[in-house]
C-alpha cells in the first residue's frame, strides 16, 4: 500500500478524532446563562420580526411552540447562501460564498466517488454508455467536482487578495490566515490541474477512492491524483484543528447560544444542572466577594455585603 | 484624528495617548447640527499625572496610576490570574461555553464593525473597533496562557506585549462598548465581541476589585446595602412615592395611592428607582394606569426590592447574583403571583432573561416585562383612551436589553399605534436598531468628561436617527415625542437632546410608554405630558 493512502487513513481518523473532542469539549462544560439574541428562528409567526414568547401576557403559562419550519427557513439560508454575510458584508460575500458554497459541492464530489467506487466494486459500470444509475453518478461526479473547484479556487484566490489589499482587514491578518488561504489554493491549484490535464471525468479520483476501500488493491492511481488526494487529506484533517472548525461549532453559536431560549421550570432538567452549577467552589480574588476556593456560587450570592 | 492606522499591538506601547479624535472626524449630522455652532463643545481629556488616561479623550473608570513598578507587575498578574479564572468551570460557568466559541473562532473579517454605532460615530476610529479590543483579549490569552503561546499565539493571531499600559487601557476600552450586541448580531460565524466586553469586565472586577464607580460602590454596593443605587433607604422612597401618589391625584383627578407591601397581590411591580427620583411622572403613571384598570398590585419596600436596577448585569456576575436573589426573595415573601418588571430594559433583562439560570425552587417566581402587561391593559377596554390627546409626532426607541436581547418588539408598538396617531419609526429599528449609546451603565457615567464623550460619540446614532424619524418637522412650532421605555435610555436621551439643546432647536421631548397611555386617558384630566417639563 503506497504512502498516500495511509495519510488519507490517518486524515480521516484526525477528522473524526478531531471533531468528536471538539464536540465533547463543548458539550461537557456546564450550563451557561441564556444570552440569546433576536431573531431567534424557531419562534415561529414571530421570527420575521424577531419577537419572542416574552410578549405574551402570562407566557410561562401558554404551551411553548417551536417551529421547526421556521427554524429551517432561518438555518438553510444561513447554512447554504451565508445570509447574514450577504445581509451585512457583501464585498466579502462575493468572495466568501463561491469559497464556502464551492467546498460543499467538493464535499458532494467526494460523497459521490465514494458511492462510486462503491458502486464499481459492485460491478456497476460507471461512465458513459452506462446505464441510468452509472450516468448519473458519472455526470453529477464531473458537475460537483467541476463546480467546486472552480467555485471555490476562486473564493479562495479572492480571499487571499482581500487578505493582502484591504486595509479594514490590515492588523487582523495572521500568518495563520495567509497560511490557510495558501494551503488551500495549493491543493486546489494541484486538483484543478489534475482535473485539467489528466481526468476530466473523476475516474481516477474515483479509483483511489476504491482503492481506500480494498487497502490499495485496486487499479493503478496516477502520481498527479495521488498527490491531489493527498493534499485534500491533509486539508481534512488539518481544518477542524483551527478556528475553521466552524463548519461545526457554527451549530453551537446558533443552536446553543442565539436561539436557547430555553426557560427554567421547577423541577426541571435544566433546573437540576443549574443547581449543580451553583455549588461550584469559587476563587475570585476580588474583596467584595470574599470567595475563599471553598465557598461556593450560592454562597457568595446569598452573603450580606459589609455595610 | 489622525489617520494614521492604529494597530492591536500598539496599545502595548507608552504614549500620551493611544488615539485623539476631532469634531472634524464626526460623521455630519442632519440640519440644524450640520453648522459646527449647533454641536456641543467637544473638550477632550488632557492627560493626568494621577489618573491612567492614555486611551483616548475620556475617562470612564479612573484607574490610579500605580506608584511603583513591583505594584504595576502585581496588576499585571493579578489580570492573567483573572483571565485564567474566566476558561474555568468553576468560576465562570455561566459564560463559559459562550465565550471559549468566541475566543477560538472569530475570522477577524470585520463585518462586525460596521454595526457598531460608536466605531461609525467616532469617524471609524480603529480604537473602537467591536474586534479591537477583543481581539488584545485574544492575543493575551493565546500568548500568555495557552501552551505554546509564545510561538502559536502569535502564529495564529498576531503578537502583543503585556505590560501596565497594556491592561491600563484595556480598562477604560472594557467602557468604550455599550453590550448592545448588534456587532453580534452580523456575525456571520455568531462570535459575540461584545461578550469580550462584558467578560473583561469581570475580570477586573471580580479579580481586580476595579469597577467604573457608579456602577460599584455608587451602584450595586450602594443598593445592596441601603436598597437603591439612587441612595433611597425604604422610608425615604414610600416618603418620595407619596409626594407623587399626591401630585397624580392632582394632575389625574383620580384619587391615586400607591400600595406597599400588599400580601397576596397578583402583581409585585418593580420600578428602576432612578424613576422615582428623576422622571416621578413614570412610576405615577403606572399607578394611574394599574388603578384604573383594577389590577390588584404592590410596591415591596425590602431592600432592595424598590429598585429593579442591577448593574452587575454590565460588569459582575456575583453583584447581579445578589440583587436579583433579593429581588425574588421580597416576591416570595409577599406571595405575589407575578413580578412585572417596570420601564427598565436592563432591569427586566436581567430578571427574566439572565435570573432564569440563577432562580430555582420557589425563588423562581414568574417574571413579566411591562410591554405586554401594558398592552393587555390597553386592549382589554379596561381603561378609556382618547388618541386625539397624543396628536403629536411620536417615534419609539427601542431599548437593546428588551428588544434584540429579549424579542420583545411588538406589544409597546400596537399600544402606540393605538394611541398615537402620529407614530413613526426610527431607520432601522426594532431587533436591528441602534443603541441609544447609554446601554452598559454608560447613562449613569459622568465623570470627567465622560459625559461629552457619550453625546458626541455613543449616543450620535440615535440622535441622527431620532432628527431622521422627525424629519420635515424639526421646526420648533412642532412639539414632538420620543418615547424611550427604559430608564437608562431615557437618562442617556435626556442627556444628549439637551446638550444638543434639542428642546429649544427642535421642540423634541423624551419620555416613557406610561407617560402616553395617562395622556390618552379621556378618564383624567387633558394634558398629562408637560411639554415645558425637559
Amino acid at each position: 500500500m503506497s504512502l498516500s493512502y495511509l495519510i488519507t487513513y490517518a486524515a480521516f481518523i484526525t477528522f473524526v478524532v478531531a471533531v468528536v473532542a471538539r464536540i465533547h469539549k463543548i458539550e461537557s462544560m456546564p450550563v451557561h446563562l441564556r444570552w440569546e439574541l433576536y431573531p431567534v428562528a424557531h419562534e415561529g409567526k414571530r421570527a420575521h420580526y424577531g419577537g419572542s414568547y416574552f410578549e405574551e401576557l402570562n407566557w410561562w403559562t401558554k404551551p411553548r411552540k417551536f417551529s421547526l419550519i421556521s427554524e429551517l427557513k432561518g438555518m438553510i439560508p444561513e447554512m447554504l447562501f451565508i445570509k447574514a454575510l450577504w445581509e451585512n458584508n457583501r464585498p466579502l460575500w462575493y468572495r466568501s460564498f463561491p469559497f464556502h458554497f464551492g467546498l460543499y459541492c467538493l464535499i458532494g464530489w467526494a460523497g459521490l466517488l465514494v458511492v462510486g467506487a462503491a458502486a464499481q466494486m459492485a460491478n456497476l459500470y460507471i461512465g458513459v454508455g452506462a446505464g441510468a444509475v452509472g450516468l448519473a453518478i458519472h455526470y453529477l461526479t464531473i458537475f460537483a467536482g467541476a463546480a467546486g473547484l472552480i467555485l471555490s479556487t476562486f473564493g479562495a484566490l479572492s480571499l487571499l487578495q482581500r487578505r493582502l489589499t484591504d486595509p479594514e482587514v490590515d492588523g487582523y491578518t495572521s500568518a495563520a490566515h495567509i497560511f490557510n488561504l495558501c494551503a488551500f489554493l495549493l491543493a486546489l491549484i494541484v486538483a484543478d490541474l489534475a482535473f485539467v490535464l489528466v481526468d476530466r471525468d473523476f475516474s481516477i479520483a474515483r479509483a483511489y477512492v476504491q482503492n481506500l476501500f480494498t487497502f490499495g488493491n485496486g487499479p493503478a492511481v496516477s502520481s498527479a491524483i495521488a498527490l491531489e488526494m493527498v493534499l485534500f487529506s491533509l486539508l481534512m484533517a488539518y481544518v477542524p484543528l483551527t478556528h475553521m472548525s466552524h463548519f461545526l461549532t457554527k451549530y453551537y453559536f446558533y443552536h446553543k447560544i442565539r436561539w436557547d431560549d430555553e426557560p427554567n421550570f421547577k423541577g426541571s432538567e435544566l433546573e437540576k444542572r443549574i443547581t449543580q452549577a451553583l455549588g461550584y467552589p469559587v476563587s475570585w480574588s476580588a474583596p467584595h466577594l470574599k470567595a475563599d476556593g471553598k465557598k461556593n456560587w450560592a454562597d457568595i450570592a446569598t452573603e450580606e455585603v459589609d455595610k | 484624528m489622525s489617520k494614521k492606522k492604529i494597530r492591536v499591538e500598539d496599545i502595548s506601547k507608552p504614549s500620551e495617548k493611544l488615539t485623539h479624535t476631532e469634531v472634524k472626524d464626526f460623521p455630519p449630522l442632519p440640519p440644524p447640527y450640520d453648522k459646527l455652532e449647533n454641536l456641543p463643545k467637544w473638550d477632550p481629556l488632557k492627560c493626568s499625572n494621577e489618573i491612567e488616561s492614555s486611551l483616548d479623550d475620556t475617562i470612564a473608570v479612573a484607574l490610579p496610576k500605580p506608584k511603583t513598578k513591583q505594584e504595576e507587575q502585581e496588576l499585571v498578574r493579578k489580570f492573567l490570574s483573572g483571565l485564567e479564572k474566566l476558561f474555568t468551570k468553576e468560576n465562570n460557568w455561566p459564560f463559559l461555553q459562550l465565550l471559549t466559541l468566541t475566543m477560538e473562532h472569530c475570522a477577524k473579517c470585520q463585518t462586525c464593525s460596521d454595526a457598531c454605532h460608536i466605531f461609525e460615530a467616532s469617524g471609524r476610529n480603529d480604537v473602537y473597533r467591536p474586534a479591537y479590543r477583543s481581539e488584545v483579549v485574544r492575543r493575551i490569552y493565546n500568548k500568555y496562557l495557552k501552551p505554546g503561546g509564545k510561538f502559536f499565539g502569535k502564529w495564529k493571531h498576531g503578537d502583543i506585549d503585556l505590560n501596565w499600559t497594556t491592561i491600563a487601557r484595556l480598562c477604560e476600552l472594557a467602557y468604550r462598548c455599550n453590550i448592545c450586541r448588534r456587532c453580534a448580531q452580523t456575525c456571520p460565524i455568531g462570535v459575540d465581541n461584545a461578550l469580550i466586553t462584558h467578560e473583561l469586565r469581570k475580570v477586573f472586577s471580580q479579580e481586580m476589585g476595579i469597577a467604573a464607580k457608579e456602577l460599584h460602590d455608587k451602584g450595586s454596593m450602594l443598593q445592596l446595602k441601603v436598597g437603591s443605587s439612587t441612595g433611597m433607604n425604604p422610608l425615604v422612597v414610600k416618603d418620595n412615592m407619596d409626594f407623587i401618589d399626591e401630585d397624580m391625584t392632582d394632575k389625574t383627578g383620580m384619587t391615586i395611592k400607591t400600595p406597599w407591601d400588599k400580601s397576596g397581590a397578583d402583581v409585585l411591580l418593580i420600578h428602576n428607582a432612578g424613576e422615582i427620583m428623576a422622571w416621578p411622572e413614570n412610576p405615577g403613571a403606572f399607578a394611574v394606569i394599574l388603578e384604573a384598570a383594577g389590577i390588584s398590585w404592590t410596591l415591596s419596600s425590602e431592600v432592595p426590592a424598590y429598585d429593579g436596577i442591577n448593574y452587575g448585569l454590565w460588569y459582575d456576575d456575583f453583584q447581579l447574583a445578589r440583587v436579583v436573589i433579593k429581588h425574588a426573595q421580597a416576591a416570595k415573601k409577599l406571595g405575589v403571583k407575578k413580578i412585572v418588571v417596570g420601564e427598565c430594559g436592563h432591569s427586566t433583562k436581567t430578571l427574566m432573561v439572565i435570573a432564569d439560570r440563577v432562580l430555582t425552587g420557589d425563588l423562581n417566581i414568574p417574571r413579566e416585562a411591562a410591554m405586554p402587561f401594558l398592552e393587555d391593559i390597553v386592549f382589554s377596554g379596561r381603561i378609556k383612551l382618547d388618541p386625539s390627546r397624543n396628536d403629536f409626532p411620536v417615534t419609539l426607541h427601542d431599548p437593546c436589553n428588551m428588544v434584540r436581547l429579549m424579542g420583545i418588539v411588538e406589544p409597546q408598538r400596537r399600544v402606540i399605534r393605538k394611541i398615537c396617531p402620529q407614530f413613526r419609526e426610527m431607520t432601522p429599528h426594532g431587533v436591528h436598531n441602534y443603541c441609544c449609546g447609554g446601554g452598559s451603565g454608560f447613562a449613569i457615567m459622568s465623570g470627567y468628561n465622560f459625559q461629552t464623550w457619550r453625546k458626541h460619540i455613543s449616543g450620535r446614532k440615535k440622535f441622527e436617527q431620532i432628527l431622521n424619524a422627525f424629519k420635515g418637522q424639526l421646526s420648533p412650532d412642532i412639539p414632538k415625542y420620543v418615547c424611550a421605555p427604559c430608564s437608562n435610555c431615557k437618562g442617556q436621551i435626556r442627556d444628549f437632546l439637551f446638550g444638543y439643546d434639542a428642546w429649544e432647536k427642535c421642540r423634541i421631548l423624551y419620555g416613557g410608554l406610561v407617560e402616553l397611555i395617562v395622556n390618552a386617558m379621556s378618564d383624567v384630566k387633558p394634558g398629562f405630558i408637560e411639554w415645558e417639563w425637559h
